[in-house]
């Protein structure tokens, strides 16, 4: 079977900083995967490569067979590609149903002139669009919140806009950037459920960024770790607990990987 | 009591007449001001070229008057006015779109300060440009509505100042509705807010603001045509006056807003139709005008409906 989502020799680095090094990745379709390592080690920074943000200057990303190394952002993402932002990332002004349906631009295309003239290829896409966004916030709680400016909204509710917003695009692979961050264990708990089950439900890829070792331990089918912009390890979860370069990054020398998360870093996205 | 009588009806008759006049320059400076507080809202760069953008479509809607009056054909007149409006609202779109690409996206990260005075640039370059192909004598627009008048109550009305008025409103509305409702605008509005994730939402961004600019130009040339028809001399320094009086428009309604541009048109074109009635003589407008627009950048530097400044982060 093909990767859905090729990395090879990856590097980036900020200035003289070198964030990332030779970073290698594969995942299949339908499988779910992690991207773990301490602060820093340049875990969103491969979310940006992936998604566009930063410019790509040594290695290569395939996505479904086709080279997007050179991609723009808006077309990655109208490619298949979703992602979720660490720190949120909503348009805080705007009602939490237009957070969810801007989400869905690269899907629903028309032209300038049906929007002015109202025809119906665009009254039928701006409907679906709607529709679409109304099953996403039932399905994540949100339908009472619909006309509320997201800034109202609290800090876990405005996490499930996000990955409302990045699901309507229909997107076969998924980024999610610490999607438990800052949530407590109950919280953790029900995001599991929720991720198993969209990832059921849609048939989608993901890749995920996780702090807390728990939560990839119990979700994910392999997991790759970074410290420093180097992969020190990647294999099965069970591998990776046992694995001495992964505790000593982790914890010094000792210690219990699936006790205190560190706290979360602050990226650019 | 019937001397007072009077006096009350022609006062009200007076007040009447230039609140409908009010009202037909207002619309003119509303189409102008749209297009600043449109480039505005997704850029936050003033636009300092649009008044001279509103010029060429003028000087666009009378040649493509003056060519469809020439052809043969003796066409009805509202063939010749909507001819005139489409040709001259699509080349004006197509002018403000090369604005943007050539003098304004290769600045798009440099400081502020850079693409204002490049707006400037564009400006000068587009007033020297018409002054060098058409030279400094004024034109004149021909009439394509006729020029009847309709007494209705002791008011005069014009079939053009109806025209105007229902033109602008009807553009004005449209432009709210596709900001408002539908995901181009919201798109338009995204940016505005958050520029860098909205191209990770799929939209195209550069895309985007080419169409704002498009959009702003093609209602600045509908503005140049109604204002051609209205007050028929054109000389290329037109849009320097009515560029400046447009963008205290922006300013004072709320610049980033498009309701606020509407609502600031109105106002200007108020204050320019009263002041000749409250002070000796016309010439104080312009004082008039930038006194208001001093006085609300003290008191409510947003404008009027303008949201506050939240800091980009």
């Amino acid at each position: 079977m093909q990767p859905i989502l090729e990395i090879t020799d990856l590097s980036h680095s900020f200035g003289g900083l070198k964030a990332l090094t030779d970073f290698s990745l594969e995942i299949f379709p339908g499988e779910l995967v992690g991207l773990i390592g301490p602060n820093g080690a340049g875990k969103t920074t491969v979310f940006n490569l992936i998604t566009g943000v930063f410019r790509i200057s040594a290695g290569a990303i395939t996505f479904r067979g086709e080279d997007i190394s050179d991609w723009r952002s808006h077309r990655i993402t109208a490619a298949g590609i979703a992602r979720t932002f660490q720190n949120i990332r909503l348009f805080k002004e705007l009602s939490v149903l237009d957070n969810v349906r801007l989400g869905a631009f690269a899907q629903h295309r028309y032209s300038l002139l049906d929007a002015l003239r109202r025809s119906r290829r665009f009254n039928t896409a701006e409907q679906q669009v709607t529709q679409q966004a109304f099953e996403l916030l039932e399905r994540f709680n949100l339908t009472h919140y619909a006309h509320t400016p997201a800034r109202h909204l609290a800090y876990g509710e405005q996490r499930r806009i996000e990955m409302a917003r990045a699901l309507i695009s229909r997107p076969q692979l998924l980024l999610l950037d610490e999607p438990a961050a800052g949530m407590n264990s109950s919280e953790t708990e029900d995001l599991i459920r929720r991720i198993r089950q969209l990832q059921d439900e849609f048939a989608l890829t993901i890749l995920l960024i996780e702090h807390q070792m728990r939560v990839v331990v119990n979700l994910c089918q392999r997991l790759y770790v970074l410290d420093f912009g180097q992969t020190i390890a990647a294999g099965s979860p069970q591998e990776i607990q046992r694995h001495p370069a992964v505790l000593e990054a982790y914890l010094g020398k000792d210690g219990d990987l699936l006790s205190e998360a560190p706290e979360p870093d602050e990226g650019t996205l | 009591m019937p001397a007072i009588h009077l006096w009350c009806k022609i006062m009200f008759q007076l007040l009447a007449q230039n609140v409908l006049n009010a009202l037909q320059l207002g619309s003119v400076y509303a189409l102008i001001a749209l297009g600043y507080t449109m480039v505005y809202g997704i850029l936050t760069m003033i636009n300092f070229a649009h008044g001279d953008i509103f010029m060429v479509g003028t000087y666009l809607s009378l040649a493509g008057a003056v060519f469809l009056l020439g052809l043969p054909l003796k066409l009805p007149l509202v063939v010749v006015f909507l001819g005139a409006m489409t040709f001259s609202m699509l080349l004006t779109a197509l002018l403000g779109v090369s604005i943007e690409r050539l003098a304004y996206r290769p600045l798009r990260s440099a400081p502020r300060v850079s693409a204002v005075i490049t707006a400037l640039g564009v400006g000068l370059f587009l007033e020297n440009i018409t002054l060098g192909i058409l030279g400094p004598q004024p034109r004149h627009f021909p009439d394509l509505i006729p020029l009847t008048r309709w007494e209705v109550a002791g008011l005069t009305f014009t079939p053009l100042q109806v025209l105007i008025i229902v033109m602008a409103a009807v553009l004005m509305i449209l432009l709210d509705l596709l900001v408002r409702r539908t995901l181009l605008g919201m798109a338009m509005r995204a940016i505005s807010y958050n520029r860098p994730i909205v191209p990770l939402m799929g939209v195209p961004v550069d895309h985007v603001i080419s169409l704002t600019f498009a959009i702003g130009s093609a209602i600045a040339a509908a503005g140049g045509l109604l204002y051609g028809l209205a007050y028929p001399v054109l000389d290329p320094l037109m849009g320097v006056r009515i560029g400046w009086w447009a963008f205290i428009a922006a300013v004072v309604g709320g610049i980033g807003n498009i309701r606020g541009a509407m609502l600031g048109g109105f106002i200007l074109g108020a204050v320019e139709v009263f002041t000749p009635l409250v002070l000796p003589s016309s010439t104080y407008r312009d004082f008039v005008a930038f006194s208001l627009l001093l006085i609300l950048l003290i008191f409510k530097p947003t404008g009027i409906l303008g949201r506050p400044v939240f800091e980009r982060v």
